[in-house]
């Protein structure tokens, strides 16, 4: 049974059209690669999968049961982690702060139920140091340089074993050490048995760890292919509109 | 977690592509902070003052300026609550005027004083309420319902009270005193504080307990650093599953709630109620939050600060007073100091412009 199954799925912001009867599928440890052009609807799925709004029309199933989310805490609830592409971070907040937020741990008992601010700090610290990042737990974000404010992002996704993890373009501001991190994290996720659906423009970093590109074009989904079967040319091709999907 | 930190450190040392960002000393931390510097000035205000003006530094005025700020701090704690989340409240001092209307209108009835002050509470309760629900859930800007709130509450509380001052206030009209005017600790020859002690007021303690309680919450729960975080990126927090509307509505009561509070013990205080009770007011605390080093685009603000600011204008308010100063000139000192917080805690250049005068004034040397 797929993690993930998108069936039908159509959204429109009033007049927009932004996606039209996408279906596809996840497996557990697969990893999809989603690319297209800007504005092709690649957050759209994201934030679809993510609860963040319904779909206007079709249906997302996870594991075998329809969801419809409206809030993106159901969609976590059911294992769904996502990093977004703006991050989603709040910038008064340090990183062990916005890696908790929403889920802060806390100690002590009803009615006196305290932060455990320690135990936070420690976590994140590790999940920091597993990514091979140099980002401080106390740190404020607000000073923190891109590449920092990526791995807290993503540090957010190793808090609980989720089920399918989503990366909207996790690489994007990152070094070429850190870029090596995530795709390992990828690797070690897919091994796990976690679905991972990653949004890049970088090709190289798209085809080093997924096993399907699929590929969407004015929020149709244009090509769905065996990343071994296919070519960076031939996905460039399908972004663009000089190769015509199917 | 020390050994962790510096192995960190460590680690990071060797790796070259390195950005070297110092962690802030908890001092620098203070020292950067804005309710640090307006608590220097404070002090420095005081001892000029005491050494200048005989009769500011004696108990007696030390109990009144105490006395005079309490009700301000205890609504900035509240106002602080809401600042945070990126609101603002401007319907306070006209709820203070309805819990004091509604609380007397019920003492004059004859009820026995905690039904009074209950049915005070509930009222600016209510009032919280509604701006909480129109901001937090209907999504309106805080400025504009709490601005109609003003002018409602303020219009209830004429209405109740026919626009007559009440102060007939039936069999518990002595408790209702006594919960006003309490002083702790207590002069003469049966009580044990000597006279340099100032006898604080009810409404200092209240305010004191009240800012700790706050203290603890900021610094110790969950629910305030989601609050925080809604005033540092709304979005972001509702995406990470913090309750968004219902912290923010929260936010509006608990302000409503320190205003009725400040109202019940100004009534106590007064023995009496009149509608007029905390009519522009709603400046004084917003400037007292602001110059306290809350930050009215959200994210920032401490109890410290809200009691802090509140002390700060008081004490200027009393010092223009015994210099003699006209008392008209006290609304253009307060206006000042709010444009003047402000500026500082304004950010440019991802800088506060008071940090960045403060990197002037005193260079590091290592950087
Ligand atoms: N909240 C919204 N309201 C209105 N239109 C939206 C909204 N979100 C997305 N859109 C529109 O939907 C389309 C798809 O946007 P989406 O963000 O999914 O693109 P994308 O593929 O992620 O692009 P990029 O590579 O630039 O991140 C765009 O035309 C965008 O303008
Ligand atoms: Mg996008």
């Amino acid at each position: 049974m797929p993690v993930l199954e998108v069936r039908h799925v159509s959204k429109n912001f009033g007049a927009i059209r932004a996606l039209t009867d996408v279906s596809f599928q996840v497996e557990r440890g697969e990893v999809v690669g989603l690319m297209g052009d800007n504005g092709a609807g690649k957050s759209t799925i994201v934030k679809a999968v993510a609860g963040n709004f319904p779909p206007s029309d079709g249906e997302i199933v996870v594991d075998g049961k329809v969801c419809r989310f409206h809030q993106p805490v159901h969609a976590r609830a059911e294992g769904i982690e996502v990093v977004y592409q703006d991050l989603a971070l709040a910038d008064n907040l340090t990183a062990a702060q916005n890696v908790f937020l929403g889920r802060e741990l806390k100690k002590g008992f009803w009615p006196i139920r305290v932060l455990d601010k320690q135990a936070m700090i420690d976590r994140s610290a590790a999940l920091f140091r597993e990514l091979k990042s140099e980002t401080r737990p106390r740190d404020l974000v607000k000073k923190m340089s891109g590449g920092q404010r990526q791995a807290v992002a993503i540090a957010r996704t190793r808090l609980s074993n989720a089920k399918l993890v989503l990366m909207d373009e996790p690489t994007a501001a990152i070094s070429v050490r850190q870029v090596a991190e995530v795709l390992e994290l990828i690797r070690r996720l897919k091994a796990q048995g976690v679905g991972v659906i990653l949004i890049s423009h970088r090709m190289p970093d798209v085809f080093a760890v997924s096993d399907r590109i699929i590929v969407l074009r004015r929020g149709s989904k244009v090509a769905d292919k065996e990343a071994g079967k296919t070519s960076p040319e031939e996905i460039t091709g399908l972004i663009t509109g000089a190769i015509r999907g199917d | 977690m020390a050994t962790s930190v510096r192995e960190s450190v460590e680690e990071v040392g060797r790796l070259p592509d390195f950005v070297a960002v110092k962690e802030q000393t908890p001092l620098q931390r203070m020292i950067s902070s804005q309710s640090f510097w307006v608590t220097i000035a404070l002090i420095a205000l005081v001892i000029l003052m005491t050494a200048m003006e005989p009769s500011f530094g004696t108990p007696a005025n030390a109990a009144n300026v105490t006395r005079n700020l309490a009700p301000f701090g205890i609504m900035a704690l509240g106002m602080t609550v809401v600042i945070i989340t990126g609101g603002i409240d401007l319907s306070v001092g006209s709820i203070m005027g309805l819990v004091a209307i509604v609380a007397g209108l019920f003492l004059t009835w004859h009820y026995p004083w905690y039904i009074a002050f209950a049915m005070g509470l509930f009222s600016g309760l209510a009032c919280g309420a509604v701006n909480g629900f129109f901001v937090a859930y209907a999504g309106m800007p805080s400025f504009v319902v709490t601005l109609g709130m003003l002018s409602l509450a303020r219009s209830l509380a004429v209405v109740f009270s026919a626009n007559q001052m009440l102060y007939q206030f039936g069999p518990d009209a002595p408790i209702v005193k006594a919960i006003g005017q309490a002083k702790w600790p207590r002069h003469g020859p049966e009580n044990w504080a000597p006279q340099w002690i100032p006898e604080l007021s009810s409404q200092f303690w209240t305010m004191v307990i009240l800012a700790l309680i706050v203290g603890f919450v900021f610094n110790f729960t969950a629910w305030a650093r989601h609050l925080f975080a809604i005033g540092g990126n709304e979005e972001a927090a509702r995406l990470t599953g913090v309750p968004v509307n219902w912290i923010k509505f929260q936010a509006y009561v608990f302000s409503a709630f320190t205003a009725s509070i400040a109202s019940l013990l100004l009534l106590g205080y007064n023995g009496s109620a009149i509608n007029a009770m905390g009519q522009g007011y709603e400046l004084r605390v917003i400037a007292a939050t602001v110059i306290g080093g809350a930050s009215l685009m959200g994210g920032v603000g401490t109890a410290f600060g809200a009691v802090i600011g509140s002390a700060f204008l008081e004490v200027i308010r009393n010092a223009l007073l015994m210099a003699g100063i006209d008392s008209n000139w006290q609304g253009a000192f307060v206006g000042a100091f709010i444009i003047l917080a402000v500026l500082l805690g304004m950010q440019t250049g991802g800088k506060s412009i008071l940090s960045a005068s403060l990197a002037v004034l005193m260079p590091k040397k290592n950087r």
